[in-house]
């Protein structure tokens, strides 16, 4: 694919990386499907813009599910719907387990502090 | 106004006043729509600036323990300037024009991060205090009348939990150090009292925005009501951590069931905003050294992308 062809879905965008201008405003906008966990359909959290469908599913586990909230996202771009696979859930999403400071329960504060 | 456009106009103003949501595909009224997108950018805006003065500390953070800690809350920080550039989209303009914007001064963020980190007791009076009323701002923005808006605020406000009580603890543990380690808090707590009690924006009589965003419901509470609730949650967290807060005027009033305190120095705050703060230029630099030096990240991203396609292409062909 030339970056021309993502003119039509952007066609404010630049269609070549010219000097000065930012390629990430003719990346394709993604939409966000998370599921947070079996036995729940996948809810829409949100978007992001990524140069192709995998660096968006990459993307998208960073920026939305840094805390186990979910099992599986789905990246939508277009009439196009990518889902992480299931055999990827261990290392995809394993790296938020082991930071349990992430969570406000990590942290002992005494019972009479209030408002905390 | 036609017929028509009267007709969407109260449809929306019902769904406003029946505490309806609004949704990025539904009539709005232009003022409405262009609060919304100054109002969510400089949200946003004010979450990725507001990594730098705690980034300072990353690589001098006093333990492993401390240094992931503070690696992950910067981390979220990042992640919710992303949550509402993402709602901003929602309403028709683009990431990228709004962090050009960021970097030209032709949109603001909250004066609070123009202040510098000196100690890393500092990081520790961050999260309590700032995060602490941006949390006291936010709660009442997950219920804002834009529905990508509120739901953002709604995924903010369970991370930010996190942050207010890490600094709180960190507090603890250097109250419970050396009276060097009691000094250095209080002397942070002393530099960020004052600028966190401004980040609750003007005096209500200056701020003349706030009855049309309360009419639309974008904001739900006046700017001296959420600050006054702020001293009244913070004061007694200030006792049981053994720190003074810096004002000799704060003291309990019975008759209003609230904390009097001093009054605020609105010329500093002004100074700030409009650029003479401490800080101000040096995290205008920064983040424009920031965009401009990840420019070939997102080159490369693009090229690989563009590659990876070519493939995928020929490989169809050959097939
Ligand atoms: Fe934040
Ligand atoms: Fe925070």
């Amino acid at each position: 694919m030339s970056m021309a062809d993502d003119v039509t879905a952007h066609p404010e965008g630049e269609p070549t990386i010219t000097e000065g201008v930012t390629p990430d405003r003719t990346w394709p906008l993604y939409e966000v499907f998370v599921r947070g966990k079996r036995g729940l359909n996948h809810v829409h959290v949100g978007s992001l813009h990524a140069p192709d469908d995998h660096m968006a599913l990459h993307n998208a586990r960073n920026l939305y599910t840094r805390r186990n909230e979910g099992v599986s996202i789905w990246v939508v771009r277009a009439d196009a719907i990518t889902a992480s696979s299931p055999d990827e859930k261990d290392p995809f999403f394993s790296p938020s387990a082991d930071k349990v400071y992430r969570h406000p329960t990590f942290y002992a504060i005494p019972e009479d502090v209030p408002h905390l | 106004m036609d017929r028509d456009e009267q007709e969407l106009a109260e449809a929306f103003d019902a769904t406003v006043a029946a505490e309806g949501r609004i949704e990025p595909r539904d009539w709005m009224p232009e003022g409405y729509r262009k609060t919304l997108i100054r109002q969510i950018a400089q949200h946003a805006h004010s979450e990725i600036i507001g990594m730098q003065p705690e980034g300072n500390w990353i690589l001098r953070a006093p333990s492993l323990r401390r240094k992931a800690i503070l690696l992950a809350k910067v981390q979220d920080e990042a992640g919710h300037g992303l949550y509402l550039y993402s709602a901003t989209e929602t309403l028709g303009v683009d990431r990228t024009e709004l962090t050009e914007k960021l970097i030209d001064s032709r949109q603001k963020y909250s004066s609070i991060f123009n202040y510098p980190t000196l100690t890393f007791a500092d990081i520790g009076v961050i999260g309590w205090l700032v995060d602490g009323a941006a949390i006291c701002n936010q709660v009442p923005l997950c219920r804002s009348s834009y529905g990508p808006y509120a739901r953002a605020m709604v995924r903010i406000c369970k991370e930010e939990s996190f942050h207010q009580r890490q600094g709180f603890e960190l507090l603890m543990t250097l109250m419970a150090g050396t009276d060097a380690q009691r000094e250095m808090v209080q002397d942070a707590v002393d530099r960020w009292w004052w600028p966190s009690l401004m980040m609750f924006g003007p005096a209500d009589g200056d701020s003349p925005n706030t009855q049309q965003s309360m009419a639309w419901r974008i904001k739900r509470h006046t700017n001296d009501e959420l600050r006054q609730r702020y001293v009244d949650m913070t004061v007694p967290q200030a006792a049981a951590l053994g720190v003074t807060l810096p004002d000799p005027e704060l003291r309990w009033n019975d008759e209003r069931r609230a904390h009097d305190f001093g009054a605020i120095d609105w010329d500093e705050f002004t100074a700030v905003v409009k650029g003479a703060g401490p800080c101000n230029a040096q995290r205008l630099a920064h983040r424009r050294a920031a965009h401009e030096g990840g420019q070939w990240v997102r080159d490369a991203a693009s090229a690989y992308a563009a590659k990876q396609q070519t493939r995928r292409q020929e490989g169809e062909v050959a097939a």
